[in-house]
């Protein structure tokens, strides 16, 4: 999984949210667009939250949802999903969340290289505003890409 | 030395927390190894831990142990994760 090669389908921009369950339900909606998961990984994506907090918010205004592999995943992959609205997830330092990423994985090994990845993008504490504000998805493929030659 | 990086899933944040506390480590120029581990699989692997790295959110998952807990806000700012690991190591 290349992040410059998001495809279309797994990137949704402007989406609306009233609360955090929509935003990561959103983010799961574009897991399943892509092929990605079925609906059941979205449900547990919101249960991991429930079960241990708003602790997937791990920069100011982006989280990161997952859940544990399962056989509602797939294969693995990533959604990127922007909010037209800001929305809080009961983080103490990095809310509101305006950039949501979904991350499905099939086993707990083999996905250390795309998030050395997202790492190197979001190092740069300007990425997740200019994804926020980007209006189409090769502009946020363009962002994830920025860094992506240090990997 | 071992440092934990500690998350609800094991995938995911604390994979990234791992990248970035190496990154870190890199830095100060100290050798350790960091292992990412979900709140199940916690209690093995902080045995032999010099420190958990964890968000704020689960610092109240981690029970009883002796190493140190170091918080971290902002899974991606080196400056943070340095400053913070230089003082738990140091």
């Amino acid at each position: 999984m290349r992040l410059d090669e998001l495809p279309d389908d797994v990137i949704a921009l402007r989406a609306r949210a009233g609360d955090w369950r929509q935003a990561v339900r959103l983010a799961g909606q574009a897991l399943v667009a892509g092929g990605v998961v079925t609906d059941a990984y979205t449900e547990r994506m919101v249960q991991v939250v429930e079960e241990f907090g708003a602790y997937i918010v791990i920069a100011p205004g982006l989280a990161l949802a997952h859940a544990r592999p399962g056989p509602d995943v797939l294969h693995d992959g990533l959604a990127v999903v922007t909010l037209d609205e800001p929305v809080a997830f009961g983080h103490p330092h990095n809310d509101p969340v305006e950039v949501v990423l979904a991350l499905a994985v099939t086993s707990t090994e083999g996905h250390v290289t795309v998030l050395a990845d997202l790492a190197n993008a979001f190092n740069d504490p300007t990425a997740t505003r200019d994804i926020a504000k980007a209006t189409t998805p090769a502009a946020v493929r363009a962002v994830l890409a920025r860094t992506q030659s240090e990997s | 030395m071992k440092i934990i990086a500690f998350c609800g899933a094991g995938i995911g944040t604390s994979a990234i927390l791992k990248v970035n506390a190496e990154r870190a480590l890199a830095r100060l120029g100290i050798d350790a190894q960091i292992e990412a581990t979900d709140i199940a699989g916690l209690a093995v692997a902080a045995e032999d831990a010099q420190v958990i790295l964890a968000s704020p959110e689960l610092v109240k998952f981690i029970g009883k142990t002796y190493a140190d807990v170091v918080v971290i806000e902002n899974y991606f700012d080196l400056d943070e994760l340095t400053r913070k690991l230089e003082i738990a190591l140091g």
